[in-house]
């Protein structure tokens, strides 16, 4: 308890900025149904009701409660992109340190294997992908977290390579220990704290790829709230001067700004504790 | 340049050119049996489930669906080395036709970007190591971080809000005509263009900053100090030579991110570009034109991530001097 007081307390004034957004968000994400108002998909009013009592943010364009779609957008849009964040995280951390302890042809063919995905542009693949397979839920999570699980590998075994040539390694190979627990209790403890600050940039990267998707319209589908398609069904308010739509997508650019600010930190006390 | 130099270049380049090669043989390879896997047949999904079999048969012998795949994939290859794109599914025109205008005005929206990005991003890179850790480097790193963050279309919708629908001074939508004098299409392009400029910039100025400073811990940067050399000398004649590999690299690398970052914006702006066909014809499922967009998208960003390898391995001090 007293270390994380002094964590806290050493923490600059951006950084505690960042985590109160996000403790907020995930706040609002476990609670939507609680919080909101009305209802997910729920028609309550006119379309494009002007902020008020009755609606604090208006309405959209079929009249459901700006509100409430935000807060059931902040549960779908931030849970999807904690699943793919964490569904990347898995595949590319292990191959990665696979890749770093068995080395040679699985390495060279998995770098490879890599090299080419990640010279496709992502989003151009995304949509490849998405009109063969179709827009579901499941799709874009495998889809967008496999593009996102290959800078997961590259980052996980460039650290995990440092670590596999150290003695520690050598002898807990000597005592002949297994592959999984060299990975686990050799590597892995050792490697965390750059990838847990990568988790906060590929959580970003995760957040604003299916929003951009979503505002293409090939993301999340109706009626599920989502912020990148809320944006884009309440667009024309925009050439009115009315700054409704701009709610969702403000919501988008202030999470990532959080989570860059913490990340930001995190790194900074990482290369601190190294000097 | 010695021969032991050229040899490791050579190597090097012809390594990473067939690593190119193969990148773009593995993609075309990815556009063209993705679509094999789709469910259902392509013509019965054409005509309709009340199409007799008769006629499906017919429309599968039009296409060449009746062939081997490995033979309509070589078929494909050839006709698209000729510059024959195929024909589009919902209106049935000539793909190279429709696409022709739209990656002229892609390529101009993106071209425009790159002009006023790229210079803005390095003043702003050496500006910020020449006074780094003063509040003018604080300050635009914040906003950079910031930039960053925000997805395009926050960013292009605040410009719309302010620039377009409250002063007035642009179009809201950038509606460009294939005949349109070169000015106008620079003014209908500017919102969407500084756009483009706001997302790319940070990471560029980020780079320049870091692989300037990066040098600035040398012995010979501590030297020319130490000689007494103004601080901006030393940055503009001693360290940005060499710091010109790792901006280069960045610079080509956004580069290619500005040929698909494009995308979204044309959305946002309905600007007439190869982006907006993409996303069109994805929501239609128009195959053939998905094909053709992504593969030309996917072939600019490759060529482009080729060259800034190509040039990173050419312009670095270690590799023409070998020891």
């Amino acid at each position: 308890m007293g270390g994380f007081l002094r964590i806290l307390r050493s923490m600059p004034p951006t950084a505690i900025f960042g985590m109160v957004v996000i403790l907020a968000y995930v706040f609002i994400a476990l609670f939507a149904p609680l919080l909101a108002p009305y209802g997910e998909a729920q028609v309550v009013g006119a379309q494009y009701e002007p902020w008020g009592e009755q609606f604090l943010l208006g309405t959209d364009n079929i009249g459901r409660d700006m509100l409430s779609r935000l807060f059931y957008g902040a549960r779908n849009t931030v849970g999807i992109a904690f699943v793919i964040t964490s569904l990347a995280f898995v595949v590319g951390g292990l191959l990665g340190l696979l890749a770093s302890v068995l080395g040679g042809i699985f390495d060279l063919l998995l770098g490879r294997l890599v090299d080419i995905l990640m010279a496709i542009p992502q989003l151009i693949f995304a949509l490849l992908l998405l009109t063969i397979l179709g827009t579901s839920v499941p799709v874009l999570i495998v889809v967008i977290a496999l593009l996102d699980s290959t800078r997961v590998f590259r980052l996980s075994r460039a650290v995990a390579m440092n670590v596999v040539v150290m003695e520690f390694v050598e002898a807990a190979r000597l005592r002949g220990e297994g592959l999984w627990w060299i990975m686990r209790h050799e590597l892995l403890p050792n490697i965390l704290p750059p990838l847990v600050a990568e988790f906060g940039l590929r959580f970003c990267f995760a957040f604003l790829f299916i929003s951009a998707l979503s505002f293409l319209g090939l993301g999340l589908q109706p009626p599920t709230a989502d912020w990148g398609s809320m944006v884009r069904d309440n667009a024309t308010l925009i050439t009115f001067g009315d700054i409704t739509p701009l709610v969702p997508a403000g919501a988008i650019a202030l999470l990532t700004v959080a989570v860059n600010l913490v990340v930001d930190w995190m790194l900074q006390r990482a290369s601190g504790l190294r000097r | 340049m010695n021969g032991a130099a050229f040899r490791i270049i050579g190597s090097l380049l012809a390594r990473r050119l067939a690593l190119g090669l193969l990148t773009l043989f593995v993609v075309s390879l990815i556009i063209f049996f993705g679509v094999e896997l789709l469910p259902g047949d392509l013509a019965q999904n054409l005509l309709g489930q009340s199409a007799t079999p008769e006629t499906v048969a017919a429309l599968r012998r039009d296409l060449g669906l009746d062939q081997p795949a490995v033979l309509r994939y070589l078929w494909w290859l050839g006709d698209i080395l000729q510059g024959d794109l195929g024909q589009s599914l919902a209106n049935r025109r000539d793909i190279a036709e429709v696409i022709g205008d739209r990656l002229g005005n892609t390529l101009f929206l993106a071209g425009m970007a790159a002009v006023m990005a790229v210079p803005l991003a390095l003043c702003l890179g050496m500006l910020a190591a020449l006074y780094r850790n003063s509040l003018f480097d604080r300050i635009v790193n914040i906003a950079t971080l910031t930039s960053i963050s925000f997805p395009e279309f926050f960013i292009a919708y605040i410009l719309i809000l302010y620039l377009a629908v409250g002063q007035g001074w642009f179009p809201s939508l950038s509606r460009a005509a294939p005949d349109m004098p070169f000015w106008d299409h620079v003014y209908v392009c500017l919102l969407p263009a500084v756009t483009l400029t706001l997302v790319t910039t940070a990471h560029m100025m980020r780079m320049t900053r870091a692989a300037i400073i990066n040098l600035l811990a040398r012995p010979y940067i501590e030297m020319a100090t130490l000689k007494g050399i103004r601080p901006r000398r030393i940055i503009l004649w001693h360290a940005l030579p060499n710091a010109l590999a790792p901006i280069i690299n960045v610079v080509v690398l956004n580069l290619a991110y500005l040929v698909v970052g494009v995308v979204l914006v044309e959305v946002v702006f309905v600007y007439p570009g190869l982006g907006q066909l993409l996303v069109d014809s994805v929501s239609k499922r128009d195959l053939p034109v998905v094909q053709a967009a992504s593969l030309i998208f996917a072939l600019t960003y490759i060529l482009l991530n080729l060259l800034a390898d190509v040039l990173s391995i050419v312009s670095n001090p270690q590799l023409l001097h070998p020891r």
